[in-house]
């Protein structure tokens, strides 16, 4: 998937109607709806109203157990850190890629999108083999008592593999696209390239960068495949809220399982519009429209 | 070139539609049933469904295909109350089935009668790995609770074999203190304190223990102990065998709903009764089971294992319905050690 | 030191460069060469054997039938869907923009769960499904259903910027020239964005063979019969038999490979017409 980004405005907003000389409205809104609703809206909506079933008490009891708080604790702080290193790093390979001609420039753009395309399952597994204390990297850390696979650590390394691409391919275009003039203007101005960085690029590029950072948190909280290779699933250290869904599921505790989903399901969502206002308001603050 | 890409797309999924439909062209004389079992299984029922398949070819003069579907013992019982078409089923505890009967009514509720030996044809028992020369010296239930000794063991919740690891050690302790359960869960809690690492079923657990490198000793189906050191080698790791432990018995059963609905009963029983035959015990031992009828097995298969004083969940539980409610159920024993201040975070 | 106003120094420029080399090589390349050299560590003989599996081969199989239904699916939603967005405008727009991206939101165990409480035994459409006779979770429409949710937003994703970047300007001229709208869709739109049409239905592809965690819940597992490429390498894996698991694995990761080729290919060769998706 390459990272379009969002499209303008604040989301949920109401646009006018306007009559048009296009034909096929109502055919292929039509469609897009019926199978919108079908695959996405109904089975999402039977998830919330299973959960439902246990009231509001029900669910807040559910996922206020210290356990499921322990394990949400994990998901969200280590997606979060995840998404920053890749904020950091993101940067400077979107900038890298951009900015500067090198042998094997391509390459390594098109090696970006690899974590779209790996499985989760086999991310995982080559990630386990090469961090456990007898892998490639995982050796290098023993004698310092490092231990990254099965740890928090190695929950961390998984989750910057499968969020390295957002940050880079939603700054990439934005960074393609930047005036080198207003670069030149601020250099004119005897600002320092580190100040003209800060305060002029840095502010440009800060809505896309958000939005890549809201992307690969989404993502990370969620995922499962590559990250119970790694873990080591221990209860209060290691264990990430996807597994505790799959754990109720085997204590034949269906709304549970709902409950715990939906409230991840809340506090992501709920993170990707923080993030989508933030970035509307960034946007009109620069003008940028 | 764009086009020939989309061109190989066309073949290659028309080739996948071939291929499937071919699938499907070769069933309708013959009879398909579908075993869905637990995660150490597999080579066990590899070979059992291969002669099977043969003695009923020759018996009844019909072609039988077994599908089989392995994972968590937990993990399977939830896909059959979900909806899994399971014929027969062959799970690592009653329990898991006992949650089928109750859940979805798929089963009758008195299944463990219908054969033999509580409906178990093969046992098992719990006992050790370790590394090569046993660095930590570990010989008997105690000295996994040590401080210092790093336990690999897969979570009870997910894993059938684990919730057996759990049991095993607070019989053990158990015993030694004539009924004092305040002790038994101290001494388990000791033990899951030092546990690194709990995969969600036995495969996984087994491959971090020898693959990874994690672990001084690994709780572990006596089966699934020789084939760690069947597949990675002698020379690396070594089976410890503690002197008290649980007898393990990983019972069968027909799903009778679906029996009925695909009219499979007459194979499906056969299959199961075969399990109890001289040539399926004999295979049994040879995939490091314990054989329901060890003088049908191979007497140097058998010499394998070791004698241990074997307790019955039974003796020191009273059933699976009551261990499963006490121990594993949400918010039971296994959840209390890891509350925060439980004996096995502290 | 004519640009340096505008342009880092050679040493930072150097330092960056090889930070991002570092950090692409530590968690790309490394994971990718992991698998490559577990699939072939007994020898190249070992690594074909892996495919002689029955299993493995009715996996393969499976997987390209998914693709191959639940590709087409979306690939037809997502021009629906870019049509009805980008050339019209109607109240709630934003909104169904948000809808369609959805599923990356969600996480695959609950994509998989989804589907389990519609239409497992005990959910909501499950009784009367089995009064049928017809089978959805543990068998192929199952599988198919939880991979079309997960691929969902690919194709749309793709094609909403670029055609809303296009306008309706060019249709509306063929239009005025008595061009029928299936014959302007064809003629005028469809060529303005089959680069991008074809950039997504790659990586949807790609992520379609590759699911794991949303099939996983849904499958049941059931060799030769609802295991995918992913799952069949965990079971090899579990099997303790890492070279064909991880042969299995090379296969996905070879066919990722080939999406990222073709991906390259289409940039270098239609760039603008690509950058343009990108642009917001």
């Amino acid at each position: 998937m390459s990272v379009a980004v969002p499209s303008r405005g604040l989301p949920w907003t109401l646009a006018i109607p306007k009559p048009s000389a296009m034909p096929g409205f109502g055919i292929t809104f039509g469609f897009a709806l019926t199978y919108l609703s079908l695959i996405v809206l109904i089975p999402l909506a039977v998830l919330v109203a299973r959960a439902s079933g246990l009231g509001f008490d029900g669910i807040w009891r559910v996922a206020t157990t210290p356990r499921v708080l322990a394990a949400l604790e994990v998901s969200f702080v280590t997606s979060a850190l995840a998404a920053l290193v890749n904020a950091v790093f993101g940067m400077i390979v979107a900038w890298v890629l951009t900015r500067y001609r090198f042998p094997g420039r391509q390459v390594l753009d098109a090696a970006v999108d690899l974590p779209f395309a790996l499985p989760t399952a086999v991310a995982g597994i080559a990630l386990a083999a090469l961090y456990a204390p007898n892998g490639w990297i995982g050796a290098l850390f023993q004698p310092w008592g490092i231990r990254i696979a099965y740890t928090p650590l190695g929950i961390f390394i998984a989750l910057v593999f499968i969020g390295l691409p957002f940050v880079v391919r939603t700054v990439q275009p934005v960074l393609q696209d930047f005036d080198r003039e207003i670069e030149e203007a601020s250099a004119t101005l005897g600002a320092t390239r580190r100040q003209t960085f800060l305060r002029v690029v840095l502010p440009a590029l800060s809505p896309a960068l958000l939005t890549g950072i809201a992307l690969a948190f989404a993502r990370a909280v969620g995922e499962y495949g590559s990250v119970i290779f790694i873990a080591g699933n221990m209860p209060f250290k290691s264990e990430i809220a996807p597994l505790l869904i799959v754990a109720k599921l085997e204590e034949y505790d269906y709304a549970g399982a709902s409950a715990i989903a939906t409230v991840m399901l809340a506090i992501s969502f709920a993170a990707l519009l923080a993030i989508n206002l933030l970035q509307a308001l960034s946007r009109r603050r620069l003008g940028d429209a | 070139m764009p086009i020939p890409y989309s061109r190989r797309f066309v073949l290659a999924a028309a080739g996948a539609l071939g291929l499937a439909s071919r699938a499907h062209a070769q069933t309708p004389p013959a009879v398909t049933l579908t075993n869905v079992s637990y995660d150490p299984t597999r080579e066990l029922y590899r070979a059992i469904d291969a002669d099977f398949a043969k003695s009923w070819l020759a018996s009844a003069g019909q072609k039988v295909t077994i599908r089989t579907s392995h994972g968590g013992s937990g993990k399977q019982a939830r896909s059959v109350i979900d909806g899994l078409e399971a014929d027969v089923v062959t799970l690592a505890l009653a329990a898991d089935i006992d949650a089928i009967a109750r859940q979805s009514k798929r089963i009758s509720p008195d299944w463990q009668k219908r054969l033999p030996n509580n409906s178990s044809p093969y046992t098992s028992t719990i006992v050790f790995v370790v590394r090569k020369g046993n660095p930590k010296g570990i010989k008997d239930w105690p000295d996994l609770a040590k401080s210092g000794v790093s336990v690999v063991t897969p979570n009870p919740k997910t894993s059938g074999g684990a919730r057996w690891n759990y049991l095993a050690a607070w019989a053990y302790e158990l015993d030694r203190t004539k009924g004092d359960q305040a002790a038994a869960e101290k001494f388990v809690g000791a033990i899951y304190r030092n546990v690194s690492v709990l995969d969600s079923g036995a495969r996984g657990a087994t491959t971090t223990f020898s693959q990874r490198g994690v672990g001084d000793v690994f709780i572990s189906w006596e089966n699934e102990a020789f084939l760690i050191l069947k597949e990675f080698g002698a020379d690396k790791f070594e089976i410890v065998v503690p002197p008290f432990s649980i007898l393990a018995e990983p019972p069968v059963s027909l799903v009778d709903a679906v029996v009925d609905k695909r009219g499979t009963r007459k194979v499906a029983e056969a299959y199961l009764n075969y399990l109890y035959s001289p040539s399926a015990q004999k295979i049994i031992a040879a995939n490091f089971y314990r054989p329901f009828k060890p003088e049908q097995a191979d007497p140097k298969d058998l010499a394998r294992f070791p004698k241990i004083r074997l307790v019955t969940i039974d003796q020191m539980f009273g059933g699976w319905t009551k261990a499963q409610a006490t121990h594993f159920a949400d918010g039971g024993v296994f959840d209390r050690l890891y509350k925060p201040g439980g004996t096995a975070t502290r | 030191m004519r640009d340096s106003a505008t342009a880092e120094g050679t040493l930072a420029r150097w330092a960056l460069i090889a930070i991002a080399v570092a950090f692409l090589g530590l968690f790309l390349a490394l994971p990718l060469l992991a698998v490559f050299s577990e699939a072939l560590r007994k020898g190249f003989d070992a690594y074909l054997a892996s495919f002689n599996d029955p299993d493995t081969q009715s996996s393969i199989g499976l997987t390209l039938l998914i693709a191959a239904i639940a590709v087409p699916l979306n690939l037809v939603f997502g021009v629906c869907a870019a049509w009805s967005i980008a050339k019209f405008d109607f109240p709630g727009k934003s909104l169904l923009t948000s809808l369609i991206d959805l599923p990356f939101s969600v996480s695959p165990v609950v994509s998989g769960l989804v589907y389990v409480l519609l239409f497992g035994a005990k959910g909501l459409l499950g009784p009367s499904l089995s009064d049928w006779d017809f089978k959805i979770i543990f068998a192929v429409p199952g599988v198919v259903l939880a991979t079309v949710f997960v691929t969902f937003p690919f194709i749309a994703r793709e094609l909403i910027p670029l055609m809303q970047e296009q306008g309706t300007s060019e249709e509306e001229a063929a239009l005025t020239l008595g061009a029928s709208g299936w014959r302007t869709f064809l003629t005028v739109t469809l060529p303005n964005v089959r680069w991008a049409l074809l950039y997504g239905v790659l990586l949807c592809n790609a992520r379609a063979m590759g699911e794991f965690g949303a099939v996983s819940v849904v499958s049941g597992h059931i060799r030769g019969l609802t295991n995918t490429m992913p799952l069949q390498v965990e079971i090899l894996y579990n099997e303790y038999n890492f070279v064909a698991a991880f042969a299995v694995a090379s296969l996905l990761a070879g066919l990722a490979l080939l999406t990222l080729v073709g991906k390259s290919f289409l940039e270098w060769r239609y760039g603008d017409g690509l950058s343009a998706v990108r642009r917001p």
